[in-house]
């Protein structure tokens, strides 16, 4: 780098792919537009988060009036702590990835926490923070904060 | 906004600092001149454009910095019939491969200044630069080649690099 006769600039490569969500996350992502997390009940009467389209243990496609909402507050069931957030991540500050099973969901969802590293626990209580504005995507949900009631049973 | 979502954009994106090292830059840095550089190997005497830091074949340093003309030969060719996302040109586009005069490598240019169906492997081509002031440190400087009206060149001349 110190040779002067090296030439450096700043390159990126950057495809923006379309995708095509499909009945189920479309209506996972346009819930969320209005600010509110749908999941599915499959066959097992398993409530699943985000909702898929089609049944783990059938196989069947699930019914779009299987669709239900579930809380904006969950519980944290395994978390990461990521020092350093990179560009693109949901926060600029130091913050956890972690599992969020939301209240009335039978499976965890992945995104991020901001809190403290000292405040994380599993078990936690967290809610949803909502983006100032609400477009149908999964950034729609900024992150997740701390309930101020703390610990969950 | 009362539509329900069927599709999303998700791009993906490398971030790169990009450092070409001691030939390309002085490559680089004739682009931003209006000059086409390379480098010829002092075992075998091809030149390389652009240059790296040796020969591949001779496995030898290169030495001699060499300008080499910003006309060429066509060597082969392949018509465009669909768009990529960011680049929109006319369909049908060529996209070649020219050998400029004095180099033994080829490079790939945009063609244009003739319908894609009268392009021919052989015809000799001349770059079309951007204006000067829009010169930087780049390949892009040449925004395409096109004829230049003389005859086709022998098929000998350039058949080691079809």
């Amino acid at each position: 780098m110190s040779n002067p006769e090296v030439l450096s600039a700043p390159h990126f490569m950057e495809f923006g792919y379309t995708r095509s969500t499909g009945p189920m996350v479309g209506a996972f992502l346009t819930g969320l537009r209005d600010r509110q997390v749908l999941g599915v009940k499959d066959s097992t009467d398993r409530v699943v988060v985000p909702p898929p389209e089609y049944d783990a243990t059938t196989a069947a496609a699930l019914p779009h009036d299987a669709l239900l909402p579930v809380g904006p507050e969950g519980v944290v069931t395994s978390w990461s702590w990521n020092p350093r957030s990179r560009l693109g991540q949901p926060l600029d500050t130091p913050f956890a990835w972690a599992l969020v099973r939301l209240d009335g969901a039978d499976t965890s969802i992945l995104h991020a926490i901001d809190a403290p590293r000292s405040e994380l626990r599993t078990g936690m209580r967290v809610r949803v923070r909502w983006a100032a504005e609400t477009v149908g995507a999964i950034t729609d949900i900024a992150c997740f904060e701390p309930c101020s009631e703390g610990i969950a049973s | 906004m009362s539509e329900p979502v069927t599709g999303i954009i998700t791009p993906i994106r490398l971030d790169y600092t990009y450092t070409p090292g001691t030939s390309p830059s002085s490559f680089l840095r004739g682009m931003k001149d209006g000059k086409i550089l390379g480098r010829r190997c002092p075992s075998c005497a091809k030149v390389y454009v652009p240059p790296r830091g040796g020969c591949p074949m001779c496995g030898v340093e290169f030495a001699e910095e060499v300008q080499v003309a910003d006309t060429g030969t066509l060597v082969t060719f392949a018509v465009v019939n669909v768009n990529f996302a960011n680049r929109v040109i006319d369909l049908p586009y060529v996209s070649g491969e020219v050998l400029f005069d004095g180099a033994d490598t080829t490079s790939m240019v945009l063609v244009q200044g003739i319908a894609a169906d009268a392009v021919r492997m052989g015809m000799r081509v001349k770059a079309h630069w951007l204006p000067p002031e829009e010169w930087d440190f780049t390949f892009a400087n040449i925004d395409y080649v096109e004829p230049t009206g003389e005859p086709d060149a022998d098929y000998v001349s350039y058949k080691e690099h079809v």
